[in-house]
Formats: C-alpha cells, sequence, structure tokens
C-alpha cells in the first residue's frame, strides 16, 4: 500500500502535469491517436459492414477475418508494421496498426446489428414498397446502432489499451511512464501511469456505454430485457442482447 | 526466411514457454468460471456484481493490470505468476459470461422436464444443464484461449520470457523476419488450440455435431432466400 | 381483378412451391387461398407484390402485366398484411400507418392525419397514435397493420395469415370487424390461411391448394360444402365429422342439429320460417 501512496504522490505532483513530458499531453496523444485510429477504421468498416448486413453477402469472410484477427497479436503487429514502415514513418505505421485492430469489432457490430433485425420487419418494409435504399436508410441502420455502437465501443478499447503499449516503440501516449518507469524501477511512476491508463479505459467504457444506451431507438427501450432466449439467440458470436451497462467480454479482443 | 530456418529451436522453446503459460491461465479460467458462472446464474444479486465486475477488469488495458495487480497480491510485477494471474481474469471475464450465457440458453421446459423425471438439482446441472450449457461455454472457452494466447505476449514488457521474446528482439535487432516468425507462431499456435478444442467438443458433445449446423444454415437460407428475390 | 396464368416458381435448388398455377381473382371480393403448411398459398400471395418473382407465367392486374413497372411503385399500390403484423419497431403507431404516404411524398401533417382517420376506420382509439408496436396487445398491433396496409388507398389488399398469431377470442373479433370493413370497401382482397373455418367465413371464393400450389377446389363456401371435388377435399373441409358432419334429432319441439359427439348444436328452421320471422 505504501507504494499505491507514492504513487498518488507521483501522479498528484504538479511537475507531472506540466514540461515537454506532461500528462496531459501523453493523454491527449493517447486520445488523439485512439480517435484517429477509430475514426479512419469506421469509415472502412461501416460501409462495409452494412453492405455485407443488407446483402447477407461476404459473411463467411467477415466472421473468419474478425476470428483470425483475434489470433494475431497486437503488440506483435505494431512491431512488425513499425519495422515495415521504417523510423521515419513510425506514427504512420502505427496508426495503421491500429486501425487493422479496430476494424474487425466494428465490422461485426455494423454487420450483425443488420442481421439481429427480424426478418419479419425487413419483409414488412420491403412489402410496403420502400427501394433497398430505403430499408437501409429507414429501418436496417436505425435498428442496427445500438450494435454498431457497441462495435465502435469494443474498437475504442481495443485501440486504447494498444496505444498504451506503443510506447515500447516511442509513440508517447499514457504508457510512456510505464515503460519508462519499468526501465528506471520507479515503480511508483510505474503504478501512476498504470492506474491513469486503467481510469482512462473505465471512462472511455461508461461513455460509450451511455452512448450506446442512448442509440437504442425509442420503440425498442425496456422491451429487449425479456426477450434474451429467443430461439438462436444463444452463442457467443449472437450481438442480439443490449447490455447496457458493461459490454460482453466475448466480442472484444485484448491488448 | 534464412533467419526463421536458423531459429527454429528458439522458437520451439519459446513456443512451449509460451503455450505452458497460456494453458495455466485458460485452465485456472475455465474452472473457477463454473462455479462463480453458476452461482451468477442461480442467485440475480450476485449476477451483476460479478458480470459487471469482471467485465470492468476486462476493460482495463493488460499492461495497466499487470501493474496494478502486484499492489493487490504482492506478487513482484516481472513474475511469470503476475501474467498468469492477469491472463486468468481476463479469461475468467470471458468465460463467467459465457457460463451465465449458456445456462440462461438451456431451455426451461427442458430443465423442468428434468425435475419432473426427478432430478435433484446436483444430478441435473451435471447431466442436464451443464451438457446443454456447452456448446455456448465451448464457444467461449475457443474466444477465451484464442485471446489468451495472443495477449500473452505481453508478458514480455515485464520481462517474462515467451514469444512476445522475438517481438522485442527483433526490433532491437531490425530484423523482421523474426518479429514475423513471432506472429506467426502465436497465430499457429492459437489456431492449434482452437482446432483441439473444436475437436474435443464434437467429442464430447456428440449431439451437437451436424444438425445444428445444418439447421443454422437453413434458417439462414431460408431468411435469405425472399430477400434475395426482392433485391433483384 | 388479379390473373394468375400458368405461373411457377422453382428455387434453384430444385425445389418447386408453384407449378403451372392459373386463377382469376374477382375485383372486390374476397378470395381465400387455404391449405396447409408448405402447400405454395404464401408463394403466390407474394407474387402478386413481387416480393416473389414467377420462374414462368405472368400475373396480370386489371390487364396489365405487373412483371413490366418498377416492383417498388406496385407494391406501394397494394396493402399487404402479415402475420404478426410485421410493425417496424422504432416507428410510432402513426408513424407505421403514415409509412407508405410518407415514401410517396405526402407532407408530414397530412399522412399523420390521415393515420388518425385510419385508425378510427380500424377501431383503434386515436390516443394509441404515439405508442409503440411493443406497448400495444397482439389484436391491437393486427389493426395497425391493417390500418397501414389501407393507408395508400390500394384497390388490393394481401393478407397473410394475417390472425394467425393472436389467440381465438381476438381472432372472432378480428375477423368480423374485416367484414364489416370489405362491406364498407369492397377491396379485392386475397387472404392466405390454413384455416378452413376461417376461409369459408371470409371467402368470396375460396380456393383449396395442395403441394405446389395445385387447385383441388375453387367455388364460394356453399359450393364446397354442397360438392366437394373429391374425398381429399372432403376431409380436409371436415365435411363427415367435427362441426360440419351434424344429424337431424327429433325432440318433442322440432328438429335440431346434433354433432358427432351427440352435442345438440341449434334447431332447424324452415327458411319460409325465417322469412316470416
Amino acid at each position: 500500500m505504501n507504494l499505491l501512496r507514492e504513487a498518488f504522490t507521483w501522479l498528484t505532483d504538479p511537475a507531472q502535469w506540466g514540461g515537454p513530458n506532461s500528462l496531459l499531453l501523453l493523454l491527449g496523444q493517447h486520445l488523439m491517436y485512439t480517435a484517429l485510429a477509430v475514426a479512419i477504421a469506421a469509415v472502412i468498416a461501416i460501409p462495409a459492414g452494412w453492405a455485407i448486413g443488407h446483402t447477407g453477402r461476404g459473411r463467411e469472410i467477415a466472421v473468419a477475418v474478425s476470428g483470425l484477427a483475434r489470433a494475431v497479436p497486437s503488440f506483435g503487429l505494431l512491431i512488425l508494421l513499425v519495422l515495415l514502415a521504417g523510423v521515419l514513418h513510425k506514427p504512420e505505421a502505427a496508426v495503421i496498426t491500429f486501425v487493422l485492430l479496430a476494424i474487425p469489432s466494428i465490422l461485426a457490430g455494423a454487420y450483425t446489428g443488420l442481421e439481429s433485425i427480424d426478418r419479419k420487419t425487413i419483409d414488412a418494409a420491403r412489402a410496403m414498397g420502400m427501394t433497398e435504399r430505403e430499408i437501409l436508410a429507414k429501418v436496417e441502420i436505425p435498428l442496427g446502432l445500438p450494435l454498431l455502437v457497441g462495435g465502435l465501443r469494443s474498437a475504442i478499447l481495443q485501440v486504447a489499451a494498444t496505444v498504451t503499449i506503443a510506447a515500447y516503440v516511442n509513440l508517447g501516449g499514457l504508457g510512456l511512464p510505464i515503460i519508462t518507469g519499468l526501465n528506471l524501477r520507479r515503480y511508483d511512476m510505474v503504478l501512476g501511469g498504470a492506474l491513469l491508463v486503467a481510469a482512462l479505459a473505465l471512462i472511455l467504457e461508461l461513455l460509450m456505454a451511455l452512448a450506446q444506451k442512448m442509440s437504442v431507438p425509442r420503440g425498442l427501450r425496456s422491451t429487449r430485457a425479456g426477450d434474451r432466449d429467443a430461439p438462436g439467440g444463444h452463442g457467443a458470436g449472437n450481438g442480439n442482447t443490449l447490455e447496457l451497462q458493461i459490454d460482453r467480454p466475448v466480442e472484444r479482443t485484448r491488448t | 526466411m534464412n533467419w526463421i530456418l536458423e531459429n527454429l529451436d528458439l522458437i520451439g522453446t519459446l513456443a512451449l514457454e509460451h503455450l505452458r503459460q497460456s494453458l495455466w491461465a485458460i485452465a485456472a479460467g475455465f474452472l473457477v468460471s463454473l462455479p462463480l458462472g453458476w452461482a451468477a446464474w442461480r442467485y440475480k444479486a450476485l449476477r451483476g456484481l460479478v458480470v459487471t465486475g469482471t467485465g470492468l477488469l476486462y476493460t482495463i488495458p493488460s499492461l495497466a493490470l499487470l501493474m496494478i495487480l502486484p499492489v493487490v497480491t504482492g506478487m513482484s510485477a516481472i513474475s511469470e505468476a503476475n501474467l498468469i494471474v492477469a491472463l486468468t481474469i481476463y479469461a475468467l471475464a470471458i468465460m463467467v459470461r459465457c457460463v451465465v450465457d449458456g445456462l440462461d440458453s438451456v431451455d426451461p421446459q427442458t430443465r423442468s422436464a428434468a425435475t419432473a423425471m426427478g432430478y435433484g438439482p446436483g444430478r441435473r446441472f451435471a447431466a442436464v444443464e451443464l451438457p446443454l450449457a456447452g456448446p455456448v461455454i465451448l464457444a467461449g472457452l475457443r474466444v477465451t484461449s484464442v485471446s489468451t494466447i495472443s495477449l500473452a505476449t505481453v508478458g514480455i514488457l515485464v520481462g517474462v520470457t515467451n514469444l512476445g521474446y522475438l517481438f522485442t528482439n527483433g526490433l532491437q535487432r531490425r530484423i523482421i523476419p523474426e518479429v514475423l516468425a513471432g506472429v506467426l507462431a502465436v497465430a499457429l499456435i492459437a489456431l492449434i488450440i482452437d482446432l483441439l478444442l473444436v475437436l474435443a467438443g464434437r467429442w464430447l458433445m456428440p449431439w451437437t455435431a451436424a444438425q445444428p449446423r445444418r439447421a443454422r444454415r437453413a434458417r439462414r437460407a431460408r431468411n435469405r432466400a425472399p430477400q434475395a428475390v426482392g433485391t433483384r | 381483378m388479379i390473373e394468375f396464368d400458368a405461373v411457377s416458381k422453382s428455387y434453384p435448388g430444385g425445389t418447386t412451391a408453384v407449378s403451372d398455377f392459373s386463377l382469376e381473382v374477382p375485383a372486390h371480393r374476397t378470395t381465400v387461398f387455404v391449405g396447409s403448411s408448405g402447400c405454395g398459398k404464401t408463394t403466390l400471395l407474394r407474387m402478386v407484390n413481387r416480393m416473389v418473382e414467377p420462374s414462368a407465367g405472368s400475373i396480370r392486374i386489371d390487364g396489365q402485366d405487373i412483371g413490366s413497372g418498377s416492383p417498388v411503385q406496385l407494391r406501394r399500390s397494394i396493402g399487404y398484411v402479415m402475420q404478426n403484423a410485421g410493425l417496424l419497431p422504432h416507428f410510432t403507431v402513426a408513424e407505421n400507418i403514415a409509412t407508405v404516404p410518407r415514401l410517396k411524398g405526402t407532407s408530414r401533417g397530412k399522412a399523420r392525419h390521415r393515420a388518425l382517420e385510419l385508425m378510427a376506420t380500424v377501431g383503434l382509439d386515436s390516443g394509441l397514435a404515439d405508442r409503440y408496436p411493443h406497448q400495444l396487445s397482439g389484436g391491437q398491433q393486427q389493426r395497425v397493420g391493417v390500418a397501414r396496409a389501407l393507408a395508400p388507398e390500394p384497390n388490393i389488399l394481401l393478407m397473410d395469415e394475417p390472425f394467425g398469431a393472436v389467440d381465438p377470442i381476438v381472432r372472432t373479433e378480428l375477423q368480423q370487424e374485416l367484414l364489416r370493413l370489405q362491406r364498407e370497401l369492397g377491396k379485392t382482397i386475397i387472404f392466405v390461411t390454413h384455416d378452413i373455418d376461417e376461409a369459408f367465413l371470409l371467402g368470396d371464393q375460396v380456393v383449396i391448394l395442395s403441394e405446389q400450389a395445385r387447385k383441388l377446389q375453387v367455388g364460394t363456401p356453399s359450393q364446397i360444402i354442397e360438392s366437394p371435388a373429391n374425398d381429399f377435399v372432403a376431409s380436409f373441409i371436415g365435411a363427415e365429422r367435427g362441426q360440419r358432419a351434424l344429424r337431424l334429432k327429433q325432440t318433442p319441439t322440432g328438429t335440431v342439429l346434433v354433432d358427432p359427439q351427440g352435442r345438440t348444436q341449434g334447431r332447424l328452421i324452415d327458411e319460409n320460417d325465417l322469412d316470416r320471422a
């Protein structure tokens, strides 16, 4: 517990919050990398996921890709791409890594969101004379939104965690005090950094949980709690439950 | 690629270390998750606590968890035990959720039929509920094993030697094939273990083998047929 | 009038849902397709709004081949009611009913006004307009489904087992409601069901179908009950058993009708007596 107190002393020392390696700057870097990578991944994965979910085509490939992605160690991928890109393009290589790591969750969120919709609802929309575009815009996207936001939520946490490790290749971010502290055997610094990283992750998680809750269309709120046991609704990969406190660890990768 | 061929011994040794550390965590996570998941499923009050608690632990990035854990456990941050405990916590977070979901997926009618036939709670759990929850639990175990094996590489950052060594060493010496070998070895081990789990599942749960998949495919085909026609 | 002209539907897998089906569906009348599940009745229905495209043959509405235009425009001109109503869960009741008018570009206010009118037509309290589907009972949802189908003022209504999922009491209520609506509106209705009693109650023309939509008999309910085309039809409509196999029994107060279980079902009255009464 002594260490914990030292860590708090280190954390609350005004010296840590100013200067070139200020925690504020590192936090900014951390958030910037996360936001940039998730945004790029979203631009790629959301349209692709919607296309898969709407047409039902390419689903097997998407499932295989996300399964395989889980088996690839993020840390290894980061170092591999950094080495391949060379010293000059290190930030780009890192961002590419983060984007690659974020894509599977977002893709899965986008297409499972569409798949989770009752076929009868879409059938009814088509029978009323909605065009394919109208079905997508008015029915599929709004009803699939909560799972898409869930996918973004997993992606954000996965990337935020990997950015922590990116400090190892001198990319900054909140992992820096941990990595530097380990080298200097300054465990107050290590623990302080770790607590900061954990706090950031928890705050992001809670914010995204809130966003997910708000993304549920009004007509569906408070109805989903009861129908968990819908036929075919079990299985780890199935995303038809909307857990509004803490998301399902099963569906997200971890760094 | 020469580097890989010249260092097969090193890769092999590291792979075994890696596998040993991962399997400990996977096994521990699995074994603890069964009673914990059952309790969470059985007692509503416990459920929120366990599911939310493990879920929150899961959100903490590994590097941070590896540093925070010693404060609680008193272990050294740079010990193998610390890595295995951290991996176990992540495994547990996935598995508990799957055990609860698996038990949820058991048809209540099947459960009451078993009760009506005279199964006591204990026998019923072992003979009816656990096997029927099996497919969902297995799915969780597969996710757990793959992600644990891939995640274990972070151990090298706290000085625990495993396949992650190929990453840090490869970076320092700028040997791209070394890093690539590490990535491929990790992915390969993960896929092999996954395959073994699938086979074990077929052997232990023969009733799940072909039939549900066929049913699932048929259902999907049925769902899609009108849609495909409509888009034409 | 809707004409099915030698229509077939087979799927790539080799299954045939409909083979060589021809029929005239008269305008302003209710035609019921009845048959056991898998007989292709729903496929026939869904061909009319091109949710299913026939593999061969054609369908004409008032002499016009439906295959030539856009399926989307066609669907917007035909009302469709399905089992479980198929309401959009994220739209309110009024929004659900106003969907097609809105798709066609009717202003929000006008569409809502029309939706409220239709709610009255199908017997829904206007206070439900801003509820979501899950807040309604099954019977209410089904009424919303009918109102939604009526919104674009279609001449044709397609109804696919619309009352299959509600309990018997509500079903009876909805059936009576549909009969009343049809008296007022006189739409061309194709109604699909597996319930022969429902078919006889609602249908002006009843089409009994077997596998691959083969027509076993086409006629009015009276024609079919009075002279079933063959033994299969006779047994399908339950002519020699159940509620329809009634026997006469003489009692001191007159002749009564008795079902096979021996329970008295009604009194035999001469048509002339009925006219006098």
